[in-house]
């Protein structure tokens, strides 16, 4: 038992400052996510609803364990980055558990253009697909989507992680022995229709799903025959001449109902094995995590404050304490699972690197998940520090990091700048999973210090020329870049292009690693081959 | 008749009845036998007996109504003497009869006093002989159809049409009208004919709002005879009773005395010894009129025992022995005020169809009510875990309270009610405590027609309460955090969200209207928060906490309230139950993980609501039919059930014969509707 005490006053200016800051950054994203959940609005949904179909999270819904907890994933995805608003990407991904089986689910959302695949819907869809193959999750699509998005079709269709690499990773999913189903509960046209008839198991809903590789107006284009659509490919088609669908359902209700029981008949195993503790909530209050961390990235605070609220009964058995000390590391729980913690508190030097891949050659030789708190200025710069060999100590904890085959979950709780991010599992690593604070900024640097470098170089280039530039002058030449770099290294401009699976609110970090951490568990943990060190 | 004393009592009977009076003969320090069918070899008083016998398959007629097996019971066990509770053989001559011819005392009275008062119209003759008064009616021994006809035109209607050697309700109708008549008559024919092997018909005047009050009366051997006041038995259905109390609600110390030397005075014209019954008709004015007299221990003794301290049972097997009474008239008092209602397998909404299954739980929760032990006595032949055959009587047991006065008693019969956890069988409690809480019987205003002249407001489908729907939403949002395999956050069934409240949508049907739900969404920011409940456009914060037994207490915006929680599985459904004093409310909770979205046929079979014997099949396939004509006819539990045409249309074909036995589930018929 190593249970940490706490130092914070939740009466001081600095936390209630946090605090107030914390809090509305997290309103924030709490009403942009509720927003979102609304898909193409009211007008839309009332629309597609008259049509006797469920609007997309009312499916999800219907097709989750009553009561399931729901790991949406990338919800923020496309937001802002189209000319038109496009809600979550017009897909709705995330873990969630049926028929008593973690699974992933993909459901297409017809009510934001038309279930179309923007280039960010494809990505979307693709990520869902990596974290079924990463955590061994079966994976129910749930389809209604008019196919790709035409107008961008260059970056939708050709290239490797375009739109056909859904149906790759569907055959290589199923051939891994994670189960593909899929409920046609609107269009599935062209390209779309390989999704059913891609999976293991298909269900459509009569008179609503279509499946065929050309609707009617190219049916009538190409060849003259004049057809409806239920004619030419509606679950009757399906159903009972082409065996493209093997379930026939009344209604979206029957339909998601009748997938239950396919998931039902999975026979699935968990392959996970952890030596698991009764979890026990932490004793200090997770709720603080707002006053403690603010959103001042100048202002430091110390992480075994974050660990004490996200971990089991705040306990917390540290790892070489008193060496390297800028990298905390150690022993600690999560709803039960056995996690080793690498947390950031300061800047890296070659100790702090050298004790991260100790730690992590600990955990992948015990096979204990890993939990990455990333808050990270970057490596300490210097001569003393080149000619000590930081940037081989660094590769260390980057070859660590990168090879260790233990399922990595990274949370960026502050900062993610530089070469930390590759120490401290960036999205390049492959975490399972991972997530940023609404206080976190990602950037190759921070944008004062781009702003510095650009200036430096101007600089340079006006004293070449033997010319005057004011202070005011430079000034004006970084705020672009301060800028830039702030909107860039935003959580919202990362999320909305995935380069995380999503914004969450600090306070609910400790049941999303537990989610993460159980549905990770459906996995094997495999043996880990380290590459080369340099020493 | 035999007379000794004993040591060993048989009981030729079952359910709560042997129970109840296997109880007394045990602190009497006799040994007691039990007997039993097949279907009851592990029933709750063979459990409890000191020795069992079989005594034959299931059907009563071949078990509990074969005297040969009873008879030879006791002689197996060396029983003295013979109990025969209610029902079954208990006012059966023939039985006395054998049991004199075999030595065995029978707890009850001599066979020619049976037979006295078993012709109900020869005892109408004596009665009439003795003083006692009579309701105008016909009991005489011819029975031509044209003539049972005139006397009933005569008499005038409404009539009531009774079975001769009938008694509990079964073969007796009552007729509006003349044109009703022949059909009233072949019903009751059959009926009485399967259950006493008697059709002879007896007609009387029936009665407007009349009450139905019986004296108790107790003789011995020795001349000796006392009335134990009387019991108000007017609610009834189908002539079963069904709510009962004691003393009668507005009786003069006057007419008490007058009815009960009245009801003296029967018994003995017909030399009667040990408990009896003598049933009057009262009416608005006060005149009371003798219907008949019940020559054995009845169903509502008990509260009558209630309000005297004194245990009938006792007496009887007293008497039994050849003892004196143990009081004399001066020293029986009325103590208080008792209330029983009988607890029966059957469904109110759908007729009062008997229903049968296996109890999931039979249990009273006297704790969690707050009930005093001494005001409440449970008299029930069942446990959890038994079976509710086709093959007896439906009623699994009696609730009786006490109280100083007629109102305190009833509460304490109202917080019973609702303590009452019966799980697996349909029962009538939620109508027993509608009768219960109802205005017009707490005011008293009792007469025999009281449930069909309530009709409205005791079936009322009153929709439920925006509170009902979340205390019951509460009680599911409690249910799924209890339902937890594992100690994975996946199974924690907290609706978690991502950067959103935890929500839980909870989709409730009322039982009236199954097929919309009423949505409650709960939202909370953590376990340890209050849920904020949202329908439609209300919005309720709601929390609940556990008590002890089924107790929760539901705070909905503030204001807390007790009550019984069930969840109570039929199937695939989840029911749930929410009981207080003041009634019961059930919501069929539409779980999006158990519910079947499968579509439904077009209905075009008709199934047995239960386990019975086909009696009659009324139609012939192919001839046209409109909708609700009667189709055929079966018997269970020795009712009548008559299954109609559920549209206009025809029978394609019938899958089985009269006398054919059915079990429920069943496809009875194939109906082809027409158009």
């Amino acid at each position: 038992m190593a249970i940490l005490q706490t130092q914070i006053n939740p009466r001081s200016e600095l936390f209630q400052a946090n605090e107030a800051a914390m809090r509305r950054e997290v309103l924030a994203l709490r009403e942009l996510s509720a927003a979102i959940r609304r898909g193409g609005g009211d007008k839309a949904r009332a629309r597609h609803e008259s049509r006797g179909k469920l609007f997309v999270r009312d499916r999800i819904d219907h097709l989750l364990d009553e009561g399931s907890p729901f790991l949406e994933l990338s919800a923020l995805a496309a937001h802002e980055v189209y000319d038109d608003a496009v809600p979550a990407a017009s897909i709705v991904t995330g873990i969630g558990r049926v028929s008593g089986v973690e699974c992933v689910i993909v459901a297409n959302d017809a009510t934001v253009k038309g279930g179309t695949y923007y280039p960010l819907t494809v990505k979307k869809h693709l990520r869902a697909q990596e974290i079924a193959r990463k955590h061994r999750l079966p994976c129910i699509y749930l389809v209604d989507s008019g196919g790709a998005y035409l107008p961008l079709q260059d970056e939708v269709f050709p290239d490797r992680d375009h739109f056909g690499r859904i149906f790759y990773n569907q055959a290589t999913l199923s051939a891994e022995g994670i189960p593909q189903i899929a409920v046609v509960m609107g269009s599935c046209t062209a390209g779309g229709a390989y999704v059913p008839a891609m999976a293991d198991e298909s269900i459509i809903v009569r008179e609503q799903g279509t499946i065929f590789l050309g609707g009617p107006p190219l049916v009538k284009a190409a060849t003259g025959e004049s057809i409806s659509a239920e004619a030419l490919g509606g679950a009757d088609v399906h159903a009972k001449l082409s065996g493209v669908a093997d379930h026939y359902a009344e209604n979206d209700a029957h339909a998601l109902q009748l997938a239950r029981a396919c998931v039902a008949r999975l026979n699935w195993q968990k392959r996970g094995r952890l030596a698991m503790q009764p979890p026990k909530p932490p004793r200090l209050d997770p709720a603080e995590l707002y006053g403690i961390v603010g959103t001042d990235l100048k202002k430091p605070f110390d992480v075994r404050e974050v660990i004490g609220r996200i971990v089991d009964d705040s306990d917390f058995d540290e790892f070489k304490r008193y060496y390297g000390d800028t990298l905390v590391t150690g022993f600690a729980h999560i709803h039960g699972h056995p996690v080793g913690i690498v947390a950031n508190n300061g800047v890296l030097f070659s100790e702090s690197a050298v004790k991260g891949a100790h730690f992590i050659e600990l955990c992948a030789q015990r096979k204990i998940p890993l939990v990455f708190l990333q808050n990270i200025t970057g490596f300490m710069v210097g001569s003393k520090y080149e000619h000590e060999g930081i940037a081989k100590h660094g590769a260390k904890l980057v070859t660590a990091v990168a090879c260790a085959r233990v399922p990595k979950f990274t949370v960026l709780i502050g900062g993610s700048f530089g070469a930390g991010n590759y120490g401290m599992c960036g999205r390049a690593f492959e975490p399972n999973l991972l997530f940023m604070w609404p206080n976190a900024r990602i950037s190759v640097m921070g944008g004062e210090q781009a702003a510095g470098v650009l200036a430096q170089v101007k600089r340079e280039q006006h004293e070449r020329e033997g010319r005057e530039w004011s202070a005011e002058d430079e000034e004006a030449f970084k705020q672009p870049t301060r800028e830039q770099y702030e909107h860039q290294g935003h959580p919202y401009y990362a999320s909305a292009r995935l380069w995380d699976d999503g914004v969450i609110d600090p306070a609910q970090t400790r049941d999303v690693l537990g989610l993460a951490l159980a549905a990770a568990m459906n996995a094997e943990i495999e043996d880990t081959k380290f590459g080369v060190f340099r020493m | 008749m035999t007379t000794a004393r004993f040591d060993t009592l048989l009981v030729a009977n079952r359910g709560e009845i042997a129970c109840r009076v296997m109880r007394t003969a045990r602190r009497m320090g006799l040994r007691t036998v039990a007997v039993y069918s097949d279907a009851d070899a592990n029933a709750r008083h063979v459990r409890e007996a000191d020795e069992a016998v079989r005594i034959g398959p299931a059907a009563a007629r071949d078990s509990y109504l074969n005297i040969e097996a009873v008879v030879e019971a006791a002689r197996r066990s060396g029983a003295g003497a013979i109990h025969p509770g209610y029902g079954f053989l208990s006012e059966n001559g023939a039985f006395v009869e054998a049991l004199d011819a075999a030595g065995i005392v029978f707890v009850g009275p001599p066979a020619a006093a049976i037979a006295a008062m078993g012709d109900k119209s020869a005892a109408k003759a004596r009665m009439a002989n003795a003083g006692v008064p009579l309701v105008p009616g016909y009991h005489g021994h011819d029975q031509d159809d044209v003539l049972l006809r005139r006397e009933a035109d005569k008499i005038g209607y409404p009539v009531l049409l009774k079975a001769s050697a009938g008694g509990g309700g079964k073969g007796m109708r009552v007729v509006e009208s003349s044109a009703d008549f022949q059909a009233a008559l072949d019903s009751c024919r059959r009926e009485s004919r399967a259950a006493f092997g008697d059709d002879r018909m007896l007609i009387e005047k029936y009665l407007i709002q009349p009450r139905h009050v019986e004296v108790q009366v107790f003789c011995d051997r020795h001349g000796n005879g006392v009335y134990l006041f009387e019991r108000d038995c007017s609610v009834q259905r189908r002539h079963q009773k069904v709510l009962e109390e004691a003393p009668a609600p507005g009786m003069t110390a006057e007419l008490r005395r007058e009815m009960g030397d009245a009801a003296v005075r029967a018994a003995q014209e017909i030399g009667y010894v040990g408990a009896g019954t003598v049933e009057f008709l009262l009416d608005a004015s006060g005149a009371f009129y003798f219907m008949e007299m019940n020559t054995r221990l009845q169903v509502e003794h008990p509260v009558t025992e209630m309000i005297t301290g004194q245990d009938l049972v006792e007496w009887q097997l007293r008497v039994a022995m050849g003892e004196a009474l143990p009081c004399t008239q001066d020293e029986l008092t009325i103590s208080g005020h008792s209330f029983e209602a009988r607890l029966y397998a059957e469904d109110p909404d759908q007729d009062f169809l008997p229903a049968t299954g296996t109890l999931a739980r039979f249990a009273m929760d006297l704790e969690g009510a707050g009930l005093d032990p001494q005001r409440v006595r449970l008299d029930s032949g069942v446990e959890s875990g038994d079976v509710v055959s086709m093959h007896y009587d439906p009623m699994l047991a009696k609730l009786i309270a006490h109280g100083d006065d007629r109102d305190q008693a009833l509460a304490t019969l109202n917080r019973a009610l609702a303590a009452l956890d019966v799980q697996g069988v349909v029962t009538n409690r939620a109508f027993l405590q509608r009768l219960a809480t109802h205005p017009a019987f707490k005011a008293a205003e009792l007469d025999t027609r009281f449930i069909e002249r309530h009709h409205a407001t005791l079936f009322a489908a009153t929709p439920c309460s925006i509170d009902e729907y979340a205390s019951a939403a509460l009680i599911a949002l409690d249910q799924l955090g209890r339902e937890r395999e594992s100690d994975s956050p996946w199974d924690r069934h907290d609706g978690f969200r991502l950067n959103a409240p935890h929500g839980i949508r909870i989709a409730l049907c009322d039982r009236q209207d199954e097929a919309s739900a009423v949505v409650v969404e709960g939202t909370r920011e953590s376990d340890a928060d209050p849920w904020c409940l949202t329908i439609g456009s209300e919005t309720l914060t709601a929390s609940l906490q556990p008590l002890e037994g089924d107790a929760v207490a539901i705070t909905l915006d503030g204001h807390r309230r007790r009550l019984q929680a069930r969840l109570v599985g039929e199937g695939e459904r989840h029911i749930i139950v929410m009981v207080d004093p003041a009634g019961e409310t059930r919501l069929l909770w539409r779980r999006i993980d158990a519910i079947d979205h499968g579509h439904h046929e077009v209905e075009s079979t008709l199934t047995a609501p239960m386990h019975g014997i086909v009696v009659a099949l009324l139609v012939e396939p192919s001839q046209p039919v409109e909708k609700g004509m009667p189709l055929m006819v079966m018997e269970a539990m020795k009712m009548e059930h008559t299954l109609t045409a559920p549209a206009d249309g025809q029978v394609a074909s019938f899958h089985f014969a009269a006398g054919d036995t059915v079990g429920q589930g069943d496809v009875l018929l194939e109906f082809t509707p027409s158009g």
